[in-house]
């Protein structure tokens, strides 16, 4: 179960709202609060509250958090935000009077934005881990306002039993993409809506050059390219292999998407992902700006890089660790390799240019 | 009674309420509060946090900068969105009245075995998450799919009818409300002086029920024209509308500029389109003689013309458009790797993977969330409709009554991201107080109350406007005391809408469209929320599960709907 750590908040925000508002809300609202009421639940939290905000994604195996808060004697509240790059303007809109202490899932695409605004302040981070993230480190972050945590490659994925079944050779590269064999095949997410949908066209940024890329979605548009609006239509309802039967063999997902796919009673994966067409993305967690509880945040920090979180992510967020001190399971190791040569757009280029990139694609793609 | 249809005129009707000279006092400040109380919530949860977001758009390093409008209102996109969004919005708003008519004629008019059940099936659509529709939609739309050979994958028919899916309960339940109890003996009159039916129903019938007609289409018109997932993910943003454009603007480019202008231009459509639908109310409001739903029903006569457009316009609508979908869903909950079976309701109990909750702890949670926005919502609604069902005499009070409203009607047409980035821009010391409301998760049954008391009001206020004046009259000519006029004929009268009002809250609050999306969550998820997660994980048993959880939620909608029709039967209206 979750804990129950804001209780007492809550109960006080609670009886301001009705107060604001109607008695009729205390009555029932105080009534459900009830439900989480466990007496004595905030006496020992004798170092206070750190509060993370994070988005939509964010898990952890159970026992890890609750294991941290007592070994800490912190108790963590987590707020979590639908979308990871609605979450970074979020960040910049409410900087002079932040949502909490710590923040964890800024990517490399957004960075630079929460850097320039001054949502993250220096921390203290200590964990042996720490080196590790250095080689991750924003261009020009140089105080260490953002910790790399984790970070996943971006890859186009293919249905390897459909192009068996049909005799058709699997595509390997951006360019093999406007093969005419691939016309009508292929699915990515919008990019000005999905996160994924934005790292594969800084893929394209990085591949083709700044002048290069537009041509290079023409012609995939002209070779019937399909886009949805997030990656769960694309990889759920138009890929093949994703468990809804759709159309398309190709989609836009993860490089650790493939271990997923491996059947019921089957050995191996029925999908792979496309490592010569990869972006890289890399997730952050920095100490926010104004925070009420900023040893508290950095101790976080520390906490996600430890060997057991980073151990997890794996499971828990599909990411793959910084750390160099923890093994991969199995299965990672084997179906889900990373890019060896990932393609790269600087931090500072995509925050100068995502605004005029994103116009450009849709002018180009959209209409 | 044909009676009914030359007397009541709005205007001669006698003033009660604000605007009465003489009043005593403790009416007035009972009224004033009546008013003060929502308008309070309405000003506090929605004006003030639009404001603070917009208003940080018009600002730049302190002064006023309204060069935005120049800038964006001169961008060919700007119009062409415009134009998208109307066009929609309209040809949705018709489909859904079209369709909704014979359905609210068939399901609250006439009686058959299985009513109740299909009336709670048609609010089902209502409250799936767009993302669940997405699946339920398009994995029979695209190719190799069912209707893939419709070719209609991304295409404005597709968000029509999608949006048509979505408010066809709207139409239904709005201009059912009325209908139901309709005295049946003025048509009956009509069609005994030899009448066609047709004849009769659109002389005598359909006038009387303009009202409810106008708002169930202006209803439906906010809720097409500020859709938002509906349109990216069935149609993708080539059909992208306002609202989505203020999504990119504000969350994606943090254009607060750009979404500000975006805001005003759709709050001016809204606001024509409100004032179009109140003066065609007005037009057409008058006290009508109102019975028991009971007496009005009667069973489906087949070989009757109008029962026959009635039952097979709803047949083939409940059929091929919110069936075949619900359907589609159903069946693929059922599909687990080992072949069909319950596979992925066993996980409902489980805490999914590392998700913590269970799809069953996120059911607790959504139904106590929606239970404080219901409340919320019927005393606040509950209260406007009375406001606004009286006619004062004085022209500035009845401007005044028609103003409060279409104010109460604007959060259906304001932007879910405008409030919801507004709520953090302003809740961080709501009044002044020292409290941080923005994630304290107080805030998501609030944000849901604030757009399910249009519902509430646009439910319960048709029927009390058309309670017969004389009626009020008669008791205080009888010595009733103003307070008992209101138990005795308001309330009774109102209660027995309640039950649908409430369903409709209910399910408002279910579905949690709006606001909260964009509201920080503490950890406890709803349904919805759980679901939303599951369809970003990888692997067929999140997919499955999360298939799954819809259903529950589409199922859990449907019962709550039903016993919320059952709270009006007249054994339980008539203790009042």
């Amino acid at each position: 179960m979750t804990p129950r750590t804001r209780t007492g908040a809550r109960t006080l925000a609670l009886a301001g709202a009705a107060a604001l508002a109607l008695s009729a809300c205390s009555a029932v609202g105080g009534g459900a609060d009830d439900a989480s009421d466990e007496p004595g639940g905030s006496a020992g939290a004798a170092v206070g509250t750190v509060t993370l905000v994070t988005h939509e994604s964010f898990a952890l195996s159970e026992g890890l958090l609750e294991q941290f808060e007592e070994e800490s004697g912190l108790t963590v509240e987590v707020v979590q935000q639908a979308d990871a790059g609605a979450l970074a303007n979020q960040l910049v809109l409410t900087k002079d009077a932040p949502l909490g202490d710590v923040v964890y899932g800024l990517d490399n695409t957004f960075a630079t934005r929460a850097l320039d605004e001054g949502v993250v302040v220096p921390a203290d981070v200590t964990a042996p881990a720490a080196e590790d993230a250095a080689a991750y480190a924003v261009e020009g972050d140089d105080e260490g306002a953002l910790t790399a945590v984790d970070y996943s490659d971006v890859c186009m994925n293919v249905d390897t039993t459909w192009f068996a079944a049909h005799g058709i050779p699997e595509p390997t590269t951006l360019e093999s993409l406007l093969d005419p064999a691939y016309r009508d095949l292929v699915v990515v997410p919008d990019p000005v809506t999905s996160s994924p949908g934005l790292a594969f066209l800084l893929a394209t940024v990085g591949a083709f050059g700044e002048d290069g890329w537009t041509g290079y979605w023409e012609r995939l548009r002209d070779n019937g390219l399909k886009v949805a609006d997030g990656w769960s239509e694309a990889y759920y309802t138009d890929f093949t292999a994703g468990g809804g039967d759709g159309p398309r063999p190709v989609v836009l997902s993860y490089a650790s998407s493939p271990p997923f796919t491996v059947p019921e009673g089957g050995t191996e994966p029925t999908t792979r992902a496309l490592l010569d067409t990869c972006f890289r993305q890399v997730e952050y967690a920095g100490v926010l700006a104004g925070a009420a509880n900023p040893e508290g945040a950095a101790q976080l920090i520390d906490f996600l890089l430890s060997d057991e979180v980073q151990a997890d992510l794996p499971t828990s967020m599909y990411v793959y660790p910084v750390s160099s001190a923890v093994e991969l399971p199995e299965e990672w190791t084997r179906w889900a390799p990373l890019a060896e040569d990932p393609f790269e757009v600087p931090a500072a280029d995509i925050d100068a240019h995502r605004e005029e990139w994103l116009t450009q694609w849709s002018d180009t793609v959209v209409g | 009674m044909t009676t009914t249809l030359e007397r009541g005129r709005p205007a001669a009707a006698p003033a009660s309420g604000p605007g009465g000279g003489g009043v005593p006092l403790g009416r007035v400040v009972a009224w004033a509060a009546a008013v003060a109380v929502p308008l309070l919530f309405l000003g506090v949860f929605f004006a003030w946090p639009v404001a603070a977001i917009v208003g940080r758009g018009f600002v730049t390093d302190g002064t006023l900068d309204l060069g935005g409008f120049a800038d964006v209102l001169s961008r060919p996109r700007t119009w062409r969105i415009v134009g998208q969004t109307l066009t929609q919005a309209t040809l949705g708003t018709l489909g859904a009245v079209l369709l909704g008519l014979p359905g609210a004629y068939l399901l609250h008019r006439c009686t058959f075995r299985g009513r109740g059940a299909l009336r709670a099936f048609v609010t089902v659509p209502f409250v799936l998450p767009t993302v669940v529709v997405g699946v339920a939609f398009r994995s029979l739309l695209v190719e190799g799919g069912l209707l893939g050979g419709l070719g209609l994958d991304g295409t404005r028919t597709a968000i029509v009818l999608a949006l048509v899916f979505f408010n066809y309960a709207v139409v239904v339940r709005t201009v059912g409300g009325l209908w139901e109890r309709l005295d049946p003996r003025a048509e009956q009159a009509a069609r005994s002086l030899g009448a066609s039916p047709w004849r009769a129903f659109r002389t005598v019938t359909l006038p009387a029920l303009a009202p409810a007609i106008a708002s169930a289409a202006s209803l439906t018109f906010l809720f097409c024209a500020t859709a938002f997932g509906t349109v990216l993910v069935l149609g993708g943003r080539q059909f992208g509308t306002v609202e989505t454009e203020i999504w990119v603007q504000t969350t994606q480019f943090l254009d607060l500029r750009a979404a500000a202008v975006l805001s005003v231009l759709q709050l001016v459509v809204v606001v024509t389109a409100l004032a179009l639908a109140g003066r065609a109310r007005a037009r057409t409001e008058r006290a009508l003689a109102l019975t028991e739903p009971v007496d009005a029903a009667h069973p489906v006569r087949l070989r009757d013309p109008l029962d026959a457009v009635a039952v097979t316009v709803t047949a083939v609508t409940a059929v091929g458009l919110l069936a075949l979908p619900l359907v589609n869903l159903v069946v693929r909950s059922l599909r687990t790797p080992d072949g069909w079976g319950l596979g992925n309701y066993a996980r409902l109990a489980q805490p999914a993977d590392v998700l913590r909750v269970s799809a069953l702890d996120a059911t607790v949670t959504s139904l106590r969330v929606a239970l404080d926005a219901t409340v919320l919502a019927l005393v606040v609604g509950g209260l406007v409709a009375l406001v606004v069902s009286r006619r004062p005499r004085r022209p500035a009070g009845r401007r005044a009554v028609a103003g409060l409203d279409a104010l109460f009607m604007l959060p259906l047409g304001v932007s879910a991201v405008t409030v919801g980035f507004g709520f953090l821009v302003s809740m961080d010391r709501p009044l002044g107080l020292p409290l941080d409301l923005r994630t304290s998760g107080v805030l998501v049954p609030v944000a849901q109350a604030v757009v399910a008391v249009p519902l509430v009001v646009r439910t319960v206020l048709p029927v009390l406007r058309a309670i017969d004046p004389r009626l009020r009259e008669a008791a205080a000519t009888l010595g009733a005391a103003p307070g008992r006029v209101l138990r005795t004929v308001d309330l009774a009268v109102a209660v027995r809408s309640l039950g649908l009002a409430l369903g409709f809250a209910f399910a408002a609050s279910l579905g949690e469209f709006g606001a909260t999306s964009f509201l920080a969550r503490p950890e406890d998820p709803t349904l919805p929320v759980v679901i939303f997660r599951l369809l970003g994980r990888p692997g067929v048993d999140n997919y499955g599960t999360a298939l799954a959880a819809s259903v529950l939620l589409a199922a859990l909608t449907a019962g709550i709907v039903a016993v919320c029709e059952r709270l009006r039967s007249p054994g339980v209206g008539s203790s009042w």
